[in-house]
């Protein structure tokens, strides 16, 4: 049976090939700008259908907010329309054809989508859950010892389970999991557990390059107290709008 | 349930077709600019479908996010227009 998504998909992936062809042919470079925008829109929405939600929204943020802005930018400083081509160039098109081949070729090793069998579910998956990482689980004679978080005093005081049951089941269905049982214990939230113990590095260096651009948008948009404040009767915005 | 959300989705995306072809034909800049700002309204719904599809509530945060952000390109192709600059 055809599953709804993949109706979605296959509409949704006609409209972005018509989007890129008339990205290409339009001459009219201010309406293809707009219409690449047009394009990661529908992307965004190819990737929210595989449930890549992160992937979309990047998608959407980077390709129809600020390239559109970008794009836009740079025709301030250039013409609207697109020079005369020499038309199709047999050799670029050789090259081309050659690596679309090899790209879909390479497709045809992968797995199903979704397929829990995949070497991505399968190859690595069980020895990375067996790891000890994160919080110091066993002691020198190899007993596992419990973090404070995770005593039973502790839940039972700070765990507001609410509808999940007392701290008893809760602990139960805990040591039932193989996770729990190797001596892993990780911070119960899997969002930061995979942030701070399997990525620390990575999270660490994401978080500098967030506060180096914060930093670099604040020197940027501050206001300096002896600048004048600015005005729209410059000489230069004067040239502008004469030929609007 | 599940049929109606997705007879939804289908007359979306006949939508989206049609607003292509506005988008794709112009002829004039306004066309454009009002097919791709009805195309982000049609994609914060169409989240919104896909999540009901799924059965995954949170796209709605997602689909309000996207329309948060729909506006930044209509807002610095409006600004060229008039201005002919972006500054």
């Amino acid at each position: 049976m055809i599953s709804n998504l993949f109706i979605f998909d296959s509409i949704l992936l006609l409209l972005v090939t018509i989007t890129a062809i008339t990205v290409v042919q339009v001459k009219d470079l201010f309406a293809s700008s707009m219409l690449a925008g047009l394009y990661s829109l529908l992307m965004a929405l190819v990737w929210t259908n595989m449930h890549a939600v992160d992937v979309a929204f990047t998608e959407a943020a980077v390709g129809a907010g600020i390239s559109t802005v970008l794009l836009i930018g740079a025709l301030v400083f250039t013409g609207r329309q697109e020079k005369k081509s020499d038309g199709v160039k047999p050799g670029a098109l050789l090259i081309v054809v050659i690596t679309g081949g090899a790209l879909l070729y390479g497709t045809i090793d992968m797995p199903a989508f979704g397929d829990p069998n995949a070497p991505l579910h399968t190859h690595r998956g069980e020895k990375l859950l067996l790891q000890n990482v994160g919080k110091i689980s066993l002691d020198e004679k190899g007993q596992r010892v419990d973090h404070p978080l995770y005593t039973e005093s502790y839940q039972k005081e700070h765990w507001d389970l609410g509808d999940y049951g007392s701290g008893d089941e809760w602990n139960e269905l805990a040591k039932s999991n193989d996770f729990y049982l190797h001596g892993a214990p990780h911070i119960p939230n899997t969002v930061s557990s995979l942030l701070a113990d399997y990525r620390s590095f990575d999270t660490m260096f994401e978080t500098a390059v967030i506060l180096t651009a914060g930093v670099a948008m604040l020197i940027l948009l501050r206001r300096r107290e002896e600048d004048p404040e600015p005005t729209m009767d410059t000489a230069d915005h004067d040239t502008i709008k004469g030929d609007n | 349930m599940t049929n109606i959300i997705m007879v939804a989705g289908i007359v979306l995306l006949f939508a989206f077709f049609l607003i292509l072809i506005r988008a794709v034909k112009g002829p004039t800049v306004f066309d454009r600019i009002l097919a791709i700002n009805a195309l982000g309204t049609k994609t914060v719904v169409l989240v919104a479908v896909i999540g009901f599809i799924s059965e995954r509530a949170d796209f709605l945060d997602i689909a309000l996010l996207y329309a948060l952000m729909n506006f930044i390109a209509t807002i610095a192709v409006l600004k060229y227009i008039e201005l002919k600059r972006l500054d």
